[in-house]
């Protein structure tokens, strides 16, 4: 059947025999696609009476939109937080990578590191779409320095700053440039961070809070100032305590602004949270949870010794510990394991879980216009995956950028 | 007429579906010899499209060579709107078979100028040849298509106003809230139905028992437009156990005599020659 030339002379494709992700269901629909996006196939019919140029049969996969990490320190030995020569081919390989993982945008993070390495790093950080040669880039997060000293966490203390002198014009000394910024991670119990959350705001950067000793009213007061994020919720903050719920009080927090919602980072690799603490959190607040790997150099790689950032770490097995202590430092996760582990710990549907990596971080950034659903009109960035969530094929803008190798795993 | 009762809502609908089918197949429709089939929309028909549907993922059946024209349309009701008849058709039919898109025809309810719509859409019919079959159903006020009762049954595709029984009727589709459901609609007139060469209403459920009867049993009245088809050469009537209801227990039997249910000698040898199913 000859297709319609009318608006468009890009070959349609429409994935058949699948289960596709929409309107927070999984639904036997067809997928159809032109021109790197979600194609409405009634338009087509109606408007321009048009039909598809190629049919796929997906063998009764699922289909979901692509997987969106936002915080992702590096792997596969690659450390984003280190200002080496070869920087561009470190995340370009990353990128390439974690397309197996699902991953089809993410935000490169950088640890707490000295200004030096902000200015020559951001600059090579460049927000690009994904394709055959990666995962796309949304931007940057950058985790710290203006962080608390008693949550650092495995970041380095000589590096942590504040901006109490200087509020806004010290941050951006210190990073040099915001341009392909996305996410700042700071402790809003630090002086002057009201105003810097503003301003971070007012540009459309995400404010996350993190690596803090705030209590509840102040990360109340942040929230109303514009922070949106919690980052890896429970861990590097106070804990949960009944008469001062800390940070974790946000998820129930009735002084959030209307209209607005927190997020809050999860890294369900079964050691940096509890199960249990997985679904106390859940429970309390289903929409917030964003799945994230914080995954570092080491992931991807055997275990032994890394570094992320100025520190040496540890792997071993899922753990990673800065070197000769058993502080945790980042994960050696991936995406996909991480969405199945949820899945497994809180005995959620598979969409609560695939959207917990997808439609929700895209909300985080105010994207989902375009990224983390299977809308109309949305960018073709797709997973096929089977009943147990296992990534078999990666599309971005409608193309199979990684495939399941059928012989091996 | 034939009357065909079936025992329930799903044989009736694989009987209808059947015999669309197979006339499809009998017919052999190629390029430039398209088979032209009227459609309805409603709950009636649900099951018939589905068997179709699944005629056609079997192999079976291909819509190809086929072309159709849908009964109605909602006035003002924008064309992505869930309870438009664009949407039924697509959702319910078209999305799930081989037909051109180009031989799809709906009326426009969002035309600029509708009656210049209508006028096209008889224009369409004509030029495909007439209709070859053309399937519908009946309202609970006895009306084919929108001819609601004092419909001319002379009447060609024009704009009418919907009768109060229509309208609760259709309330369920928007949420049982009458200021929501549409009061106009574009339709083919009774005229335009009569000329197709083969005409198959579709009525099951007993809330349609009543006017089953008043079209079939009393006289051609344009109150009952469907009593028109009592003129028509070739009509089936296929209902199901609960549609007859208010009919004579003569009439019933008379036709129940035939045993529609399984096809006749004839047709079952013209259907195994043409592969029909």
């Amino acid at each position: 059947m000859p297709s319609n030339k009318s608006v468009s002379d890009a070959p349609i494709v429409q994935f058949t025999n699948c289960r596709i992700l929409r309107d927070h269901q999984l639904q036997r629909e067809d997928l159809w696609v032109r021109e790197g996006k979600i194609l409405n196939p009634e338009k087509l019919f109606f408007d321009e009476k048009g039909s598809a140029d190629v049919q796929l049969d997906c063998k009764d996969s699922i289909i979901a939109p692509g997987f969106i990490d936002v915080q992702i320190n590096g792997g596969f030995g690659v450390d984003f937080s280190l200002a080496t020569d070869d920087f561009k081919s470190g995340i370009d390989l990353v990128s390439q990578k974690i397309l197996s993982h699902g991953v089809t945008s993410f935000c490169p993070t950088l640890v707490t590191s000295p200004p030096s390495v902000y200015h020559q790093v951001l600059p090579q950080i460049s927000v690009r779409n994904g394709g055959g040669h990666g995962a796309g880039i949304l931007g940057a997060h950058l985790e710290g320095p203006f962080i608390s000293k008693e949550k650092k966490g495995a970041h380095p203390e000589h590096c942590l700053r504040t901006f109490e002198a200087g509020a806004f014009q010290d941050l951006l000394a210190t990073y040099g440039s915001l341009d392909c910024v996305q996410i700042v991670t700071l402790a809003p119990e630090m002086k002057r961070s009201s105003e810097v959350i503003r301003e971070l705001t007012r540009r459309g950067i995400c404010v996350s809070l993190g690596h803090s000793v705030a209590n509840l009213s102040q990360a109340e007061e942040a929230v109303q100032h514009g922070a949106t994020f919690i980052t890896h919720l429970f861990n590097a903050m106070l804990p949960f305590h009944h008469r001062d719920p800390g940070i974790v009080g946000l998820l129930t927090s009735d002084k959030i602004p209307a209209g607005r919602r927190v997020f809050y980072g999860m890294i369900s690799d079964g050691i940096h949270t509890n199960p249990a603490a997985l679904r106390i959190a859940h429970r309390a607040h289903p929409k917030g949870l964003v799945l994230v790997t914080d995954a570092m150099a080491g992931m991807g790689l055997a275990p032994g010794r890394h570094t992320l950032g100025q520190q040496v770490v540890e792997i071993d097995g899922l753990n990673t510990y800065i070197a000769g202590t058993k502080t945790l430092s980042g994960s050696v996760a991936t995406m996909d394991t991480c969405v199945r582990h949820f899945q497994e710990a809180t005995g959620c549907s598979a969409e609560t879980a695939l959207e917990a990596a997808s439609l929700h971080p895209a909300q985080l950034l105010g994207i989902e216009h375009k990224k983390g659903t299977l809308n109309y009109d949305s960018d073709a960035d797709f997973l096929m995956l089977n009943d147990s969530l296992y990534v078999q094929a990666t599309y971005i803008a409608g193309e199979e950028v990684w495939r399941q190798d059928v012989s091996g795993m | 007429m034939r009357l065909v009762i079936l025992e329930d809502y799903d044989q009736a609908s694989e009987w209808a579906a059947k015999y669309i089918c197979n006339r499809i197949i009998q017919f052999k429709p190629s390029q430039g010899r398209y088979f032209t089939l009227g459609l309805p929309t409603g709950s009636t028909p649900l099951g018939c499209y589905k068997k179709l549907i699944e005629y056609h993922k079997n192999g079976d059946l291909s819509f190809k060579y086929v072309k159709t024209f849908n009964m109605d349309e909602y006035v003002g009701l924008p064309r992505n709107h869930p309870e438009s008849y664009h949407s039924y058709m697509w959702n319910n039919f078209f999305k799930h078979i081989d037909i051109d898109p180009n031989n799809a025809h709906i009326l426009d309810g969002n035309a600029p100028d509708l009656q210049a719509e209508c006028d096209a859409f008889e224009k369409k019919i004509e030029e495909a040849g007439g209709i070859d079959l053309f399937v519908g159903g009946i309202g609970p006020d006895g009306h084919i298509a929108f001819n609601e009762p004092g419909s001319s049954l002379s009447s060609r595709t024009r704009l009418k106003t919907l009768a109060m029984d229509t309208i609760l009727a259709n309330a369920k589709y928007f949420d049982g809230d009458l200021s929501k459901v549409p009061t106009m609609a574009l339709t083919v007139g009774v005229g335009t139905v009569m000329d197709a060469r083969e005409v198959m209403i579709l009525i099951t459920g007993a809330h349609k028992a009543f006017a089953l009867y008043k079209a079939i049993e009393e006289g051609v009245n344009h109150m009952w437009t469907v009593s028109a088809f009592q003129q028509h050469p070739r009509t089936i009537f296929v209902c199901d156990e609960d549609a007859t209801l208010e009919l004579r227990v003569k009439t019933v039997k008379y036709f129940k005599g035939f045993k529609y249910s399984s096809l006749s000698k004839t047709e079952a040898i013209l259907c195994n020659h043409f592969s029909c199913i």
